[in-house]
C-alpha cells in the first residue's frame, strides 16, 4: 500500500507543528521519520492516524484521496500504530486488548477464542512468546510493545507507525524490535518508523525524511553518515560542552549503603545498591530510562515508601527523614518532570520560586507570609538565571519549558547544599539553557558540593560526570570513569557489570556491583579506540549503545513553542 | 522500575484539580466572572419564575382558554412569578409596609441570620476544596458541632461569656473531630473523601437520633427528639437587640470570612493547603506532607462547618433537634461553588443564599409559592455558573465592555 | 578523578574471574525480563478481621444472651414445613469470636491479600454472629427467616437498581452521585404517568424516562461540558428534590386524585416454586419489579463481562485514550450508557411509587441513592457485588423494623448506620480491597 502525504500543515494556534509536509510510503519499505524531539513528528503521525484534523494538506492512499475523521478510520485504511506511550488498558488480558474495537462476536457473546488464535498464530510467525491470557500490567514493557504490535497486524495494517518504539526499551530489546521490523517490512508491511536515533534509523531505514521544526529539511538514504544526518537534524553545529577542571574531590558527602526500594506490588525497583559521591564531584547516572534511576533520587530526597538500607549526608542518616527534614539538611532536587513533581502551574513563579523554601525566616514570620520579600527574591532570582516571565506574578503555566526549568534549577540551588541531586536537569530545554544549566551545576560542584545527576542523554553525562554510575533492572552494575566508551555503558546498560565489560583497569578503585551475575571471560573486550573524550561525538555507530540525537548536538524542547528559541 | 506499570502511569492524564471550576481561569476577567455569576442568577430566576408560573392555579385556568384571550394567560403568569418574587424580595431585603424603618429593615436581617451558617460551612467548603478535596460531609459536620455546643449548652453551668466561649469551642471541636476524620482516613487509606464524607454524614444524622432518644440529651418530659433548651449564658447575644433575630453568630462569620482569607493568601499553612490542592505530587517533592495537608484542611474545614452548626444551636433555634442542619450542608456547596472557593465570594454567595431562604419562607406564607422553589433555583445558578456556553456568552460581552 | 572512591569492591577482582560460575550473562538475562518481585506485606485485612473479632468478642460473646434463639423456617400455612432452629446465644457467639480470631491471625501471619473463602468465612461468621446475638437480646427471642429474608430482597430491591444504573455509568468512567436523584425522579415521574394514564406499566416506562431525564443533564455537563462529575451529581440531587418538592406541594399534593394515585404494578407467585421453603416466599414471591431485578442483574453481568459493548465500556472506563485509537467513540459510549444507567436506576424509582407506597411523597428515597452508591462501591463496581452488597443493607435495615416488633435493647440507630459504616470500611481497604474503574470521574477530551 502506498501512503502519500502531500502539503499536510498542522496548527495548534498560532503554532505550526507541520509546515506543509509531503512524504511518500511505499510498500515493502522502511521509512524512517527523524528529528529531534519537538520537531513535529509525532503530529504529523496522529494527523495521518486520524488522531488530529490537519489545518490543510492532503492524504492520499494508493493515489485515492483519504480523509479520516478518527482512528476508526485510519485502521478501517489499512494504518495501524503503535504509540509511544502504550495505548493498552492495564487491567485487561493480552487477548481483550487486542480484540477492543475489533471484536468478533457470536450471537450476542464476544468471541475471544478467534482472538486467541489470531494472538497465537502471529506470535508464532513472528516469535513473539506472547501469552493471550496474559494480563497486560503483569508483562514487561517489551512484550507490551509486541501487544501493540500485534493489534496493529490482527487488523491487518498494511502501514505500521511505530512512534519512538524504542524510548523504553534496553539496547538488547531494541535489536529484537529491529529485526521484527525487517521481518514485518520482508511480509510485505509498510513501515513508519519515527526515531531521533540516529543508530537505528541508519540501521532499519530504507529511506529517511529528516524534520526540522515541522518542515521536512531532507530525504536522504540509510547509506547516509551519521554526522551528516545530525546536522540535518539539528541545522547548526552545536558541542556540548562544559568547561570544568578534573574533579580532585576524595572522600565522601553521600554514602548510599544496600538501598533497596520496592514498588506497591512488591517489585524490587533498586536493589541493594552502594555507591559514594564525594564533596565537589559529580557522579552522573546513566541509561535507558526506567531502570530504578528515578527510584533512586525519589528514594534519597525520601519521596519512596519502602525503603531499605542507608543514606548518609555528611555523615548524617537520611533514610526515615521525611523530605521536608531531608532538604532541611542541605539537599536541592530536581525532579525528572517539572510540570508533574518540580513546579505548581497555577502559583506564580515568585510563588514557585519558594515552593520549598516559603518557611525560611526570610520569606515568613510566624505563620504569615512575607510576601513582599517573596516577590523581591523572585526579582532577583529571574534577574540571575535569565528566566524571562511576564511578571513574578503571572502562573509559572505561562513559562516556556526552558525557562520553567530554569524555575526549579534557581529554587534548589538557591540555598547552601551539601547535596544537589538532579533528574534529567536539561529534559525538554533550550539549548541556550541547557550550556546555563550545565555552568550552574559545575559551579555549585566546585563550591563542594557533591552533585548526582540522572540523565538518560549520553552527551549530557560526558559533558558533566567525574564519574558516570550504570543501573539495570535496579540493580548497579557499576560505577566507572568519564574516559569509559560508550560501548562499554551500553553494555552495562544491557545488563553487564562493570566488571565484565572494561578491560583491567587502569584506574583504580569505583568497581562494585554485583560482581556474581557472570564473568568477564563470556564477552569480548572492548576495542580500545572505542573511548571517545567527554563531551565528543560518539564515533562508533555500530556501538551497543544508540546514539541519541542529543549524543551529538541538540536542541530539544517539549511540545510548547519555547518562548527564547533563537534562530 | 517495574516495567508494566511505566506505561500505565506515564501516559495517565493528571486530572484537573476539582478546584478547576470554582478556582476560575486566570484568563478570564473579573468583570467576565462577576458577570457570568449575575447571569447565572438571572437565568435561573427566570426558570424558577416560569415554573412558578405554569403551576399557578390561575395561569392553569387562563391557559384553558388560552386561544382565546391569550393575554390573560400571559398576564396570570407575570403575576404569578412577579407575586411570588415580590414576596420573596419583602422577605429577604426591604418590607416597604413595615411601620418604621427597623420593620421595613428586619428582613435584611433575617437575611443575614440565615446566611450566618450558611457562610460558615461554605468556607469550610470551599477551603477543602481549594486543597483539592470535595467536602460533602459539611452537614454531618454541622451536626456534630451543633451536639456538642447544644450538649455545652445545657449541660454545663458556666458564667456568662465563658459559657458562650465554650459553646463556640465545642461546636468548632465536634465539627473538627468530624472532619479530621475523613482527613486521617484519606491520609493513611486512600480513601475517597467524597464516600467518606457521604456515610459519615448519615453516621452523624442517626447518632444524633440515637442521642436525642437518651434521657440525659432528651427534653425532660417532651416525647420528640429535642434536647432541653441551651442556658442564656450559653446564647450568642443578639447584635441589634431583642426586637431581631440577628446575633453575634454573623460577626463571627465575618470574623471567619476574614480569617480564612488570611489564611489562604497570607499564611504558611494556607500556601500548603493550596499547594496540595493544585498539585500534590509537586507539593510533595518540595516536602509539604500532603497527607498532612488533608487532616489539616479537613479539620479546618469540619471546624467551620462545626461553627455553623454553633450559629445554629446558640444563636437561633437554642436547642438540639435532629433538623437543626436543615439542608444548609448541602446547601454550603452550593455556597461554595458560586462563590468559586474564594472566602469573600463565599461570603456573598452565602448571604444571597440566606436571602433566598428567608425571603422563600414570607414567599411562601404570603403567596402560597412552595419554598422548595428555592432549591431548584439554587441547583439551576450553580449549574449556570459552570455552564460553558454562558462562560464564553459572558466572557465575550465583558470584552466587548472592555472594548 | 580516577581517585574516585571505591564504594563497597566488588567480591572478586576484574582479573580473579576464572571459570564462570552459573550461567553466562546472557542466558540470565534472556529469562529475567523484569525486575525481580518479593510480596509486599499488608496488614490491613488483619487489622479488618481483628476489628470484627474484637466485636464479636466484647459484643455478641460478653453480651450474649443466656437464652436460646429460634429461628422459623416455616409458617403455619405452608405446604412444606421445616422444623424450627434453636441455637445457644452464648457458645455460638464464642465459637464465632473464635473462627475470627482465628481468621485474623491467619491473615495476620500470611499479610497479604485474604483468599475469597476467608472473606466469605469472616463475612458469614459474623453476619450470623450478630443476628444470634441481637435476636438473643429481644424480648421474644424468636426470628422468622423467611420474612426476615424476603422483606430484605424487597427493601434491597431499589438499591440494587440504583447501584445498577451507577455501575453503568461509572464503569465508563462517569462518577454518579446523582442515583438519589433518579431514584427520586423516577417514583415521581411513575406516580405522575401511572395515575394519568391508569396503567402502572405505563407508570413504569415513565419512571426509566423521568430518570433518563437526569441523566442526560448528568450526560451533558459532565461529558459534554467536563464540569466536574461529582459537582454535578451533588448538585442534581438539589435540584431534583427542589423540583418533586415543589411540584409534589403545588400540583400532586392538590389534586391527588388526578396525579398521584398510581395503580399499583400486579405481585407475581409462581406456582410450585414459591411452595418452597424459606427460598419460594423469597424469591419467587415478588412484585414484577422484583424479577426485573434478578434479570437486570444478570444481564448487566452478562452484557458487562461477555458482550463486545462490555468490553468497550470497561475500556473506556479503564483507559478511554487507548479505546480511542482503536476507534471507540469514548464520549459517545459514555453518555449511552449513561442514559441507560438512568433507565434502570429509574426502574427502582418506580419500586417507591409502584410497588412499595402507592403515591409519591416529598424526599421518598430518603437517600436510599446514596445507599446505592455504598452498595455499588462495597460490591467493587460488580453487579453481583452489587446485589451482595444491596442484599446485605436491605437486610439491615429490614432486621431494623422486625427487632423494634421484637423489643431489643439495641438502638435501631446503630443498624440503620450500618451501610454507611461498612462502607467506610470498605473504602478503607479493612474489608477487602475496594479498587474502582481507573478513569472514573475523569472526563476525556480528544486532543
Amino acid at each position: 500500500m502506498q501512503l502519500k502525504l502531500t502539503d499536510v500543515t498542522k496548527r495548534f494556534g498560532d503554532f505550526t507543528a507541520n509546515n506543509r509536509v509531503s512524504l511518500t510510503v511505499e510498500p515493502h519499505q522502511i521509512h524512517c521519520l527523524l528529528g529531534e524531539n519537538g520537531a513535529g513528528k509525532s503530529t504529523l503521525m496522529n494527523v495521518l492516524y486520524g488522531l488530529y484534523e490537519p489545518t490543510s494538506g492532503t492524504v492520499e492512499i494508493n493515489g485515492a484521496p483519504a480523509h479520516f475523521s478518527g482512528p476508526g478510520d485510519a485502521m478501517a485504511a489499512g494504518i495501524g500504530m503503535v504509540h509511544q506511550h502504550f495505548m493498552l488498558v492495564p487491567v485487561f488480558t493480552v487477548a481483550e486488548n487486542v480484540a477492543l474495537g475489533h471484536e468478533s462476536t457470536r450471537g450476542m457473546a464476544l468471541d475471544l477464542n478467534s482472538t486467541r488464535a489470531r494472538i497465537r498464530e502471529i506470535s508464532d510467525r513472528f516469535g513473539f512468546a506472547v501469552d493471550p491470557d496474559a494480563v497486560v500490567e503483569d508483562l514487561p514493557v517489551g512484550v507490551q510493545q509486541r501487544v501493540e504490535i500485534i493489534k496493529a497486524l490482527v487488523r491487518d495494517a498494511e502501514v505500521l507507525i511505530l512512534d519512538e518504539p524504542t524510548a523504553v526499551l534496553t539496547p538488547r530489546e531494541t535489536d529484537e524490535l529491529l529485526q521484527i521490523m525487517r521481518q514485518l517490512r520482508d511480509n510485505g508491511t509498510s513501515i513508519v518508523f519515527i526515531s531521533h536515533k540516529l543508530r537505528e534509523v541508519r540501521a532499519v531505514s530504507d529511506v529517511i525524511t529528516v524534520i526540522r521544526r515541522g518542515e521536512v529539511v531532507g530525504r536522504v538514504g540509510p547509506e547516509t553518515a551519521t554526522d551528516e544526518l545530525a546536522a540535518l537534524m539539528v541545522g547548526r553545529d552545536v558541542s556540548l560542552t562544559v568547561a570544568k577542571e578534573p574533579s580532585l574531590a576524595t572522600g565522601a558527602a553521600l554514602e548510599v549503603r544496600d538501598l533497596t526500594v520496592l514498588g506497591d506490588n512488591g517489585v524490587v525497583l533498586l536493589d541493594g545498591v552502594d555507591l559514594d559521591v564525594a564533596p565537589g564531584e559529580i557522579l552522573a547516572v546513566a541509561g535507558v530510562q526506567g531502570n530504578g534511576q528515578t527510584e533512586l533520587t525519589r528514594a534519597l530526597v525520601g519521596l519512596e515508601k519502602r525503603v531499605s538500607g542507608s543514606v548518609r549526608l555528611a555523615g548524617r542518616e537520611l533514610t526515615g527523614l521525611r523530605t521536608r527534614e531531608v532538604l532541611a539538611h542541605g539537599v536541592g532536587f530536581v525532579p525528572e518532570d517539572r510540570s508533574t513533581d518540580g513546579l505548581v502551574d497555577s502559583f506564580s513563579v515568585a510563588e514557585n520560586l519558594v515552593l520549598d523554601r516559603y518557611r525560611e525566616r526570610g520569606f515568613a514570620a510566624g505563620p504569615s507570609l512575607r510576601r513582599r520579600a517573596i516577590a523581591e527574591h523572585a526579582r532577583s532570582e529571574v534577574g540571575e538565571y535569565d528566566i524571562r516571565a511576564g511578571s513574578v506574578d503571572s502562573p509559572v503555566a505561562t513559562l516556556s519549558g526552558g525557562n520553567q526549568q530554569k524555575v526549579v534549577i534557581a529554587r534548589e540551588l538557591g540555598r547552601p547544599l551539601k547535596l544537589f541531586v538532579a533528574s534529567q536537569p536539561t529534559r525538554g530545554v533550550d539549548v541556550g539553557s541547557i550550556e546555563f544549566i550545565h555552568r550552574r551545576i559545575v559551579a555549585e560542584r566546585d563550591r563542594g558540593t557533591a552533585v548526582l545527576i540522572v540523565s538518560t542523554e549520553l552527551d549530557e553525562v560526558y559533558a558533566l560526570a567525574d564519574r558516570i554510575a550504570v543501573f539495570f533492572h535496579g540493580r548497579l552494575m557499576g560505577i566507572v570513569g568519564p574516559e569509559t566508551p560508550r560501548g562499554a555503558l551500553g553494555r552495562m546498560m544491557a545488563g553487564e557489570p562493570a566488571d565484565a565489560v572494561l578491560p583491567p583497569a587502569p584506574w583504580d578503585g569505583s568497581r562494585s556491583g554485583h560482581g556474581d551475575t557472570g564473568g568477564p571471560t563470556a564477552h569480548d573486550l572492548v576495542p580500545s579506540d572505542a573511548a571517545p573524550q567527554p563531551g565528543s561525538r560518539p564515533s562508533h555507530p555500530g556501538a551497543n549503545v544508540p546514539a541519541s540525537p542529543r549524543d551529538l548536538a541538540t536542541e530539544p524542547s517539549d511540545d510548547r513553542p519555547e518562548g527564547n528559541r533563537t534562530a | 522500575m517495574s516495567a508494566s506499570t511505566a506505561p500505565a502511569t506515564t501516559d495517565q492524564v493528571s486530572a484537573p484539580p476539582p478546584t478547576e471550576l470554582a478556582a476560575g481561569d486566570h484568563r478570564r476577567t473579573l468583570l467576565g466572572t462577576a458577570l457570568q455569576s449575575v447571569l447565572a442568577v438571572v437565568t435561573a430566576l427566570i426558570l424558577g419564575g416560569l415554573l412558578i408560573a405554569i403551576t399557578d392555579e390561575k395561569v392553569r385556568h387562563a391557559a384553558g382558554y388560552f386561544f382565546a384571550r391569550p393575554g390573560d394567560t400571559l398576564s396570570a403568569m407575570w403575576h404569578a412569578a412577579s407575586g411570588a418574587y415580590a414576596a420573596m424580595f419583602h422577605g429577604a431585603v426591604y418590607n416597604p409596609d413595615g411601620a418604621t424603618v427597623a420593620d421595613s429593615l428586619y428582613p435584611l436581617t433575617e437575611t443575614l441570620t440565615v446566611a450566618t451558617p450558611l457562610i460558615l460551612a461554605g468556607l469550610g467548603v470551599a477551603l477543602a476544596f481549594r486543597a483539592g478535596l470535595f467536602n460533602i460531609g459539611a452537614q454531618g459536620q454541622i451536626l456534630i458541632g451543633a451536639t456538642l455546643a447544644a450538649w455545652v449548652g445545657f449541660s454545663w453551668h458556666l458564667p456568662a461569656g465563658l459559657h458562650l466561649l465554650a459553646v463556640v469551642a465545642a461546636g468548632a471541636l465536634g465539627g473538627a473531630v468530624w472532619g479530621g476524620v475523613v482527613g486521617l482516613i484519606k491520609a493513611r487509606t486512600g480513601a475517597h473523601e467524597v464516600i467518606l464524607t457521604i456515610m459519615l454524614n448519615y453516621v452523624a444524622l442517626n447518632l444524633v437520633a440515637w442521642l436525642l432518644s437518651l434521657p440525659g440529651f432528651q427534653r425532660e418530659g417532651s416525647s420528640n427528639p429535642v434536647s432541653p433548651a441551651v442556658d442564656g449564658t450559653a446564647m450568642f447575644p443578639k447584635l441589634l437587640g431583642d426586637h431581631f433575630r440577628l446575633h453575634w453568630g454573623f460577626v463571627v462569620a465575618v470574623l471567619a470570612t476574614v480569617a480564612v482569607a488570611w489564611l489562604l493568601e497570607r499564611s504558611t499553612v494556607g500556601f500548603e493547603l493550596r499547594a496540595v490542592g493544585a498539585n500534590p505530587r509537586a507539593a510533595r517533592t518540595a516536602g509539604i506532607s500532603v497527607t498532612r495537608g488533608f487532616v489539616v484542611v479537613m479539620l479546618l474545614a469540619g471546624m467551620l462547618a462545626g461553627l455553623a452548626g454553633t450559629a445554629q444551636v446558640a444563636g437561633t433555634e437554642h436547642s438540639l433537634t435532629s433538623g437543626i442542619a436543615a439542608s444548609f450542608g448541602f446547601d454550603a456547596i452550593t455556597v461554595a461553588l458560586l462563590g468559586r472557593s474564594t472566602p469573600w465570594g463565599t461570603f456573598f454567595a452565602g448571604i444571597l443564599y440566606g436571602a433566598f431562604r428567608a425571603g422563600g419562607v414570607t414567599m411562601q406564607s404570603m403567596t402560597g409559592t412552595n419554598i422548595d422553589i428555592v432549591l431548584v433555583v439554587q441547583s439551576l445558578i450553580v449549574l449556570f455558573v459552570a455552564l460553558p456556553p454562558l462562560i464564553t456568552f459572558a466572557t465575550r460581552r465583558s470584552q466587548e465592555v472592555a472594548a | 578523578m580516577s581517585t574516585a572512591t571505591a564504594s563497597q569492591p566488588s567480591p572478586r577482582g576484574p582479573g580473579a574471574a576464572g571459570p564462570v560460575p552459573g550461567p553466562a550473562p546472557d542466558a540470565e538475562l534472556a529469562t529475567s525480563a523484569a525486575n525481580r518481585a518479593v510480596g509486599v506485606r499488608t496488614y490491613r485485612p488483619a487489622t479488618g478481621l481483628g476489628v470484627l473479632a474484637l466485636v464479636s468478642f466484647a459484643v455478641f460473646a460478653l453480651h450474649a444472651s443466656s437464652r436460646a434463639v429460634r429461628f422459623r423456617f416455616s409458617g403455619d400455612g405452608d405446604v412444606v414445613r421445616l422444623p424450627d432452629a434453636e441455637v445457644a446465644a452464648a457458645p455460638y457467639a464464642w465459637a464465632v469470636t473464635i473462627v475470627l480470631v482465628a481468621l485474623a491471625g491467619y491473615a495476620a501471619v500470611r499479610a497479604r491479600k485474604l483468599p475469597r473463602w476467608v472473606v466469605a468465612l469472616a463475612g458469614f461468621c459474623f453476619v450470623t454472629g450478630f443476628l444470634v446475638w441481637i435476636v438473643g437480646t429481644a424480648q421474644t427471642p424468636s426470628i422468622s427467616v423467611t420474612a426476615l429474608l424476603a422483606g430484605s430482597v424487597a427493601l434491597a430491591t431499589p438499591l440494587v437498581f440504583g447501584a445498577l444504573g451507577g455501575l453503568l455509568c461509572e464503569r465508563s468512567g462517569v462518577v454518579n452521585i446523582a442515583i438519589e436523584a433518579q431514584l427520586l425522579f423516577g417514583a415521581f415521574s411513575a406516580a405522575i404517568a401511572a395515575t394519568v394514564s391508569g396503567s402502572a406499566w405505563v407508570g413504569l416506562l415513565a419512571a426509566m424516562a423521568g430518570s433518563v431525564l437526569v441523566s442526560v443533564l448528568l450526560a451533558v455537563f459532565a461529558i459534554r461540558y467536563r464540569v466536574n462529575q461529582v459537582i454535578v451529581g451533588v448538585v442534581l440531587n438539589v435540584l431534583v428534590s427542589g423540583l418533586t418538592g415543589f411540584l409534589f406541594a403545588t400540583v400532586l399534593q392538590p389534586s391527588a386524585a388526578a396525579f398521584n394515585t398510581p395503580e399499583r404494578l400486579p405481585h407475581v407467585r409462581i406456582p410450585v416454586l414459591a411452595e418452597i421453603p424459606v427460598v419460594g416466599p423469597v424469591l419467587f414471591d415478588q412484585s414484577v419489579i422484583g424479577y426485573i431485578m434478578y434479570a437486570a442483574v444478570a444481564v448487566v453481568w452478562f452484557a458487562l463481562h461477555r458482550t463486545r459493548w462490555g468490553l468497550r465500556t470497561r475500556a473506556v472506563g479503564e483507559h478511554p485514550k487507548a479505546a480511542d485509537t482503536l476507534g471507540v467513540s469514548v464520549n459517545a459510549l459514555r453518555t449511552r450508557n449513561v442514559l441507560l444507567g438512568g433507565a434502570v436506576a429509574g426502574l427502582g424509582g418506580a419500586f417507591y411509587t409502584l410497588v412499595s407506597v402507592s403515591a409519591f411523597t416529598r424526599d421518598m428515597t430518603a437517600g436510599s441513592g446514596y445507599i446505592a452508591l455504598a452498595a455499588l462501591i462495597f460490591g467493587r463496581w460488580n453487579p453481583v457485588g452489587a446485589l451482595l452488597a444491596s442484599l446485605l443493607f436491605g437486610f439491615a435495615s429490614n432486621l431494623e423494623s422486625i427487632l423494634s416488633f421484637l423489643g431489643t435493647p439495641v438502638p435501631s440507630q446503630f443498624l440503620a448506620m450500618l451501610p454507611y459504616v461498612v462502607t467506610i470500611m470498605a473504602v478503607a481497604g479493612l474489608v477487602g480491597r475496594s479498587r474502582g474503574p481507573a478513569a472514573s470521574g475523569e472526563p476525556y477530551r480528544k486532543e
